[in-house]
C-alpha cells in the first residue's frame, strides 16, 4: 500500500480544526457514471443557466479551454489554445510522470478527514497547466457540478503556471435545480513557478442543504503572482475553507480577495493564510462579508518570516438582516523589518449613506440596493475583463436574491 | 414657491428651530446667515426632509403640496435638491453613478463634469478623500444633473481654495438663473420673470455674495428667523459687529 493512503486511512474519521463536524457516512462516495460529450451544444437550456451562474459559457466564448465535472464523472474536458493543458487528474496520473511531483505535494493527506476522503476515494478533478513561457490571456473555465441527491463529490484539482507564463482560470460549483442535499470535497494545488503569474476566480452556487469542504494550498516562485477570487453569494449549509499559500521565491505576490453573502441558516467559515517566506514577498487579503442571517466567520492570516516583506489585510462585513459576522484577522511578524497591517470592521449601513441616496430620489430599498451593491464591488487589479464581469454579473444576481 | 409657515423642530429632545415662517418665491434666492448652532443646517436638512428632525408643528409647502410629511426621496422627485457640507462616502459607488441617480432624464455626464472640472473623478468612489473644493464641485455635479427648482446650499464656499472660489460661485449662479447675459431676444428684465429656480444658500464668510446676486438675506438666531433684509446690509453689519446686534432683534 502506498504510504500516502495508509497516512489517509489512519486520518479518515479526523476532525477538522475547523466548521461543524459531518458526518461522512452519511454521504455515498459510489461513482456515478455520465456519458463523454464533445459537443456542449447538448446541454439543456436550464443545464445551461445554471452553468452561466457559475461563470461557465458553454458556448465557449471568450474561453481558452473548458473541464466540466458531473458528479463523478468527467463530462467535458480540452484546451483551445497552444501552451495550455486541461486533463483530468485521473487520465493526468495514468499517462504523465510529471503529474505525481505535483499530486499531494502541497496539501497532506491527514489534514483531516476530507482530504483522508479525497486521497482514498477520489472521483476525478483537473489538471492544468500553462506551458513555459505562454500566455493564456482567456480564462480557463472548469465546472464541479453536483446532481446526484446526497452524494459526496471527492475532487482533486492541480494548477501549474509554468516559468514566465500567464494562466487565468473561472472556476465555479454548482448544483443541479432539485438538488438539495450533498458534500463536495476538493482538493487543489497551486504551483506558481517564476514569473508566472495565475488568477483563480471561483464562483459558488450551491444548494441550501449542501456542505463544502475546500481544501487549497498554493506555493509561489520567485517574481511570481497569484491572484485568488472566491465569490459566494448562495446559500450553502455549511462551507469551510482555509486556504493556505506560500512565498517562496523573492518578490513573489499573492493577493486573495473574497465576496461572501450569507443567506438564512448558512454557516459560513472563510479565510486565507499566507506565509511570506523570502525577501520582497507581498500579500494582500481583502474580505467583504454581508449576512443576510447567516453565521459567518472571516478568518486571514498573514506570516512575514523575513525581513522587508509587506502585507496588508482587510475584511469589512456587513450584518443586513440578523445573523453574526465574526472578523479574525491575523498578523504573525516573525522577524525585525516585516511591515504588516489589518484593518477590520463590522456594522450596518450607515443610515446617513442611505438619506443621502433617497435626497438623490432613490427609494429607501434602491438606496440599500446602491450601497450594498457598492460594498461588494472591490476592484481587482490584474483580472481581465472576462472576469471582472462575470464577478460583477454575480454580485448583481446576488442583489436581486436579497431585495 | 417655499412657504414654511410657524415650523418647529426638534432634534432628540431639543427644540432646534422655532415658529419659523419663510417665503421663497418662485425664481428668488435668499441668503441665510447666522452664528454657529443657530439651526442654518437644521432648516435646511428640515426642508429636505432628513427624518431625524422631526416636525412637532407648522407645515412646509412646496409648489403648492403640503410636503410637511413628505418622504426625502419623494421631495427630491418633486424638485428639492441639497449641496452638503460633508456629505458622506459610499465605497464601491463611482461618482459617476451618483450624477446618474440624480438625473432626472437623460443627461451627459461628462459634458457636466467639464463645466466644474471634475472629470477625472467621475471612476472614483464618491467623497472618498475629496478635498473640501473636491465636495463642492461633487455636489454641485450631482445638483446640475437634479435639475432641482429649489436648491439648498450648505456653506458651498467653504474649504474651497481661491483657484476654485469663482467656478463654484459663478456656476451656482448659473444654475439659478442668475448669471448675467444680454441677449438681444429679452430684455433683462424678461429675463428676470423668467426665473423659476429658487434657492437658499447658507453663507459663513460671504464670499458668494460676489458672485450671486440674491433678492433677500435672513438671519437666524438660536433657532429663530430674526430678520429679513437686503443681504449685503445684513453681511455689512456681521462683518463689522458680528451677530451681537441680532441678539437685539431676537430677544
Amino acid at each position: 500500500m502506498h504510504i500516502l493512503d495508509e497516512k489517509a486511512k489512519k486520518a479518515k474519521d479526523k476532525k477538522a480544526a475547523l466548521g461543524m463536524d459531518i458526518d461522512l457516512n452519511a454521504y455515498d462516495s459510489k461513482a456515478t457514471p455520465h456519458p463523454y460529450m464533445e459537443d456542449l451544444k447538448v446541454l439543456t437550456e436550464e443545464e445551461k443557466k445554471r452553468l452561466i451562474m457559475a461563470g461557465v459559457d458553454a458556448d465557449e466564448k471568450g474561453r481558452s479551454g473548458t473541464y466540466i465535472q458531473k458528479d463523478s464523472a468527467v463530462i467535458h474536458s480540452h484546451a483551445k489554445q497552444e501552451g495550455l493543458e486541461v486533463i483530468p487528474i485521473k487520465k493526468a496520473l495514468e499517462k504523465y510522470d510529471w503529474v505525481h511531483e505535483y499530486y499531494w505535494k502541497l496539501a497532506s493527506v491527514d489534514t483531516d478527514k476530507y482530504t483522508a476522503r479525497a486521497r482514498l476515494d477520489l472521483h476525478d478533478g483537473y489538471v492544468i497547466r500553462a506551458l513555459p513561457g505562454s500566455r493564456v490571456v482567456y480564462p480557463v473555465q472548469a465546472c464541479l457540478y453536483l446532481e446526484k441527491h446526497g452524494m459526496s463529490q471527492n475532487v482533486h484539482n492541480i494548477i501549474i503556471a509554468e516559468e514566465d507564463s500567464e494562466l487565468h482560470i473561472i472556476t465555479g460549483c454548482a448544483t443541479a435545480p432539485h438538488l438539495k442535499d450533498g458534500l463536495h470535497i476538493g482538493v487543489s494545488e497551486f504551483y506558481v513557478k517564476k514569473n508566472a503569474s495565475l488568477s483563480f476566480t471561483m464562483i459558488h452556487n450551491w444548494a441550501e442543504n449542501m456542505l463544502v469542504r475546500p481544501r487549497s494550498v498554493g506555493r509561489v516562485e520567485e517574481g511570481g503572482l497569484f491572484l485568488n477570487n472566491y465569490i459566494c453569494m448562495k446559500p450553502v449549509k455549511s462551507l469551510q475553507m482555509y486556504p493556505t499559500t506560500y512565498l517562496v521565491g523573492k518578490g513573489a505576490v499573492a493577493r486573495f480577495y473574497s465576496l461572501v453573502v450569507g443567506s438564512k441558516g448558512s454557516e459560513v467559515d472563510v479565510g486565507g493564510r499566507i506565509f511570506l517566506q523570502e525577501p520582497e514577498t507581498r500579500a494582500e487579503i481583502v474580505a467583504r462579508a454581508i449576512t443576510n442571517g447567516a453565521d459567518v466567520v472571516a478568518r486571514g492570516d498573514l506570516v512575514g518570516e523575513q525581513p522587508g516583506v509587506k502585507a496588508h489585510l482587510e475584511c469589512r462585513g456587513l450584518i443586513l438582516n440578523g445573523g453574526s459576522i465574526h472578523a479574525i484577522p491575523e498578523l504573525q511578524g516573525k522577524v525585525d523589518g516585516v511591515e504588516m497591517s489589518h484593518e477590520a470592521a463590522v456594522g450596518k449601513i450607515a443610515q446617513e449613506e442611505i438619506l443621502y441616496l433617497m435626497s438623490r430620489g432613490l427609494s429607501e430599498d434602491e438606496a440599500t440596493a446602491t450601497i450594498v451593491r457598492g460594498f461588494l464591488s472591490v476592484d481587482i487589479p490584474g483580472l481581465p475583463p472576462e472576469l471582472k464581469t462575470q464577478i460583477d454579473k454575480a454580485v448583481e444576481q446576488s442583489d436581486k436574491d436579497m431585495m | 414657491m417655499l412657504y414654511v409657515e410657524d415650523l418647529q423642530v426638534k432634534l432628540g429632545d431639543k427644540e432646534i428651530l422655532r415658529h419659523i415662517d419663510l417665503e421663497i418665491g418662485t425664481g428668488e434666492t435668499h441668503i441665510l446667515f447666522g452664528p454657529n448652532g443657530s439651526g442654518k443646517t437644521s432648516l435646511l436638512m428640515t426642508i429636505m426632509g432628513y427624518p431625524q428632525y422631526r416636525i412637532t408643528g407648522g407645515k412646509i409647502m412646496f409648489k403648492g403640496e403640503d410636503i410637511t410629511h413628505m418622504p426625502i426621496n419623494e421631495r427630491a422627485r418633486l424638485g428639492i435638491g441639497m449641496s452638503y457640507q460633508r456629505p458622506p462616502t459610499i465605497d464601491g459607488v463611482k461618482t459617476r453613478q451618483m450624477v446618474e441617480i440624480c438625473a432626472s432624464d437623460e443627461v451627459d455626464i461628462d459634458a457636466l463634469a467639464r463645466e466644474v472640472n471634475f472629470s477625472e473623478f467621475l471612476e472614483r468612489d464618491i467623497n472618498a478623500g475629496f478635498s473640501g473644493g473636491e465636495i463642492k464641485r461633487s455636489e454641485l455635479l450631482q445638483l446640475m444633473s437634479q435639475k432641482a427648482d429649489l436648491l439648498l446650499f450648505d456653506e458651498p464656499e467653504s474649504g474651497v481654495d481661491l483657484e476654485n472660489i469663482s467656478l463654484i460661485g459663478n456656476t451656482i449662479s448659473r444654475l439659478l438663473q442668475r448669471d448675467f447675459k444680454i441677449s438681444p431676444e429679452k430684455s433683462q428684465k424678461e429675463r428676470h420673470r423668467e426665473r423659476t429656480r429658487m434657492g437658499l444658500i447658507i453663507t459663513h464668510t460671504g464670499f458668494i455674495l460676489d458672485y450671486i446676486t440674491a433678492d433677500k438675506g435672513q438671519v437666524l438666531y438660536d433657532g429663530v428667523l430674526t430678520c429679513t433684509s437686503n443681504p449685503r446690509e445684513i453681511f455689512n453689519c456681521i462683518s463689522r459687529v458680528g451677530y451681537e446686534e441680532c441678539v437685539k432683534c431676537t430677544f
